[in-house]
């Protein structure tokens, strides 16, 4: 069993996920964990999937889809690795302002060097508006305290708002 | 549920002014980012906000609560009318806080938010749908409080947000809590 990230980028028009999952479902591919979005009109998705099929057989039975030209198709076969075990502790981190380059770069730059790993990140411009909703998890062991005043910092010198929040799950 | 009935019988009559429709501030501007002033109830410029907000509410299709930030008066007043609502269960009219806080809080709920002045963006957000509040009618400056729930509960915490400097963009639950508004009211 081999696991292979596929990649579908280009612009969108109606069908685009029927015509890829039925040709992956056709060489028993199974889809393990997939996102898939519209940014600007453009539809992206990455898919992870697990079956026996080879890289060349999946990028031949997905060539159609590529053919027109309108879209791009990447297939790579992933290392078996571990996934992460999550022993830390989980926090949404808002930033919103006029935008400007780097805000994201700034931003993540003070996450990554508090040792926080980002599982999620949105973008949206709205007019002036740039938004980012970053979901991250911080070692058991990080001063959220000085996290969160590097943030206020950074954010204030690029002219942005910034809010970081823990995550509650509520267990039922 | 308890209803104030003194805030449940509030009009804006109270206010004695005729008010005017402002323009409705947007994001990124600053005035939406930082905590508002306390103000006075009784003063005659309170006064007339408080009319110019319920003015500028009624003209805008949808709008349920509006707060002085939005129209670029960094102050902590807002106004609130959520009863022609689909999703309002009990609610207490038209009125006008000041200086107003959540005094209890509790049964938090996930809903989508929008806001007049993120006007492309929606974000779901969790809230409390039982929520006490303490605040000052204006006019006479007393103190009311408040029991609300559901609708009502939300909007009331989103307008305390605005006098607070924030929005609801700082409160979405996640990195796919944030969505482009499909349709505009």
């Amino acid at each position: 069993m081999t696991i292979h990230a596929i990649t579908v980028l280009g612009h969108d028009r109606p069908g685009i996920i029927a015509d890829t999952t039925a040709r992956l479902a056709g060489l028993g591919l199974n889809l393990e964990d997939s996102t898939m979005t519209r940014l600007r009109g453009h539809f992206a998705m990455t898919l992870l999937c697990a079956g026996e099929a080879t890289t060349e057989a999946i990028r031949a039975d997905l060539e159609p889809i590529a053919s027109d030209g309108t879209l791009t198709v990447t297939v790579y076969e992933l290392p078996e690795e571990q996934a992460a075990t999550g022993a830390g502790r989980l926090f949404v981190l808002s930033v919103h302002g006029g935008d400007r380059p780097g805000i994201v770069s700034t931003v993540t730059a003070e996450i990554a060097a508090a040792g926080g790993n980002i599982t999620d990140l949105t973008t949206r411009l709205s007019g002036d508006l740039y938004v980012v909703v970053a979901e991250l998890e911080l070692p058991a062991d990080a001063d959220v305290a000085v996290l969160e005043s590097a943030i206020r910092r950074v954010t204030q010198e690029l002219g942005v708002d910034a809010t970081l929040r823990p995550i509650e799950a509520d267990d039922l | 549920m308890t209803i104030n009935e003194r805030v449940a019988a509030w009009t804006e009559a109270e206010l004695g002014v005729e008010g005017k429709v402002l323009d409705v501030v947007r994001a990124p501007a600053q005035v939406l980012s930082v905590p508002g002033e306390d103000v006075d109830p009784t003063a005659p410029e309170i006064i007339q906000l408080a009319a110019d907000l319920i003015a500028t509410m009624r003209v805008s299709p949808g709008c349920v609560g509006l707060a002085a930030d939005q129209v670029g008066v960094s102050a902590r007043i807002f106004c609130v009318d959520v009863s022609t609502h689909v999703k309002t269960k009990t609610h207490h009219g038209t009125y006008v806080l000041c200086n107003a806080e959540v005094v209890e809080a509790s049964r938090n709920e996930k809903a989508r938010e929008g806001c007049m002045s993120v006007p492309d963006l929606t974000g779901d957000v969790k809230r409390a749908s039982r929520l006490k509040v303490r605040g000052q009618l204006p006019v006479t400056g007393e103190t009311v409080e408040i029991v609300a729930d559901a609708f009502e509960a939300r909007c009331l915490q989103h307008e305390i947000d605005h006098t607070d400097g924030l929005l609801f963009i700082d409160r979405v639950a996640g990195a796919h809590a944030l969505h482009q508004r499909q349709t505009y009211l």
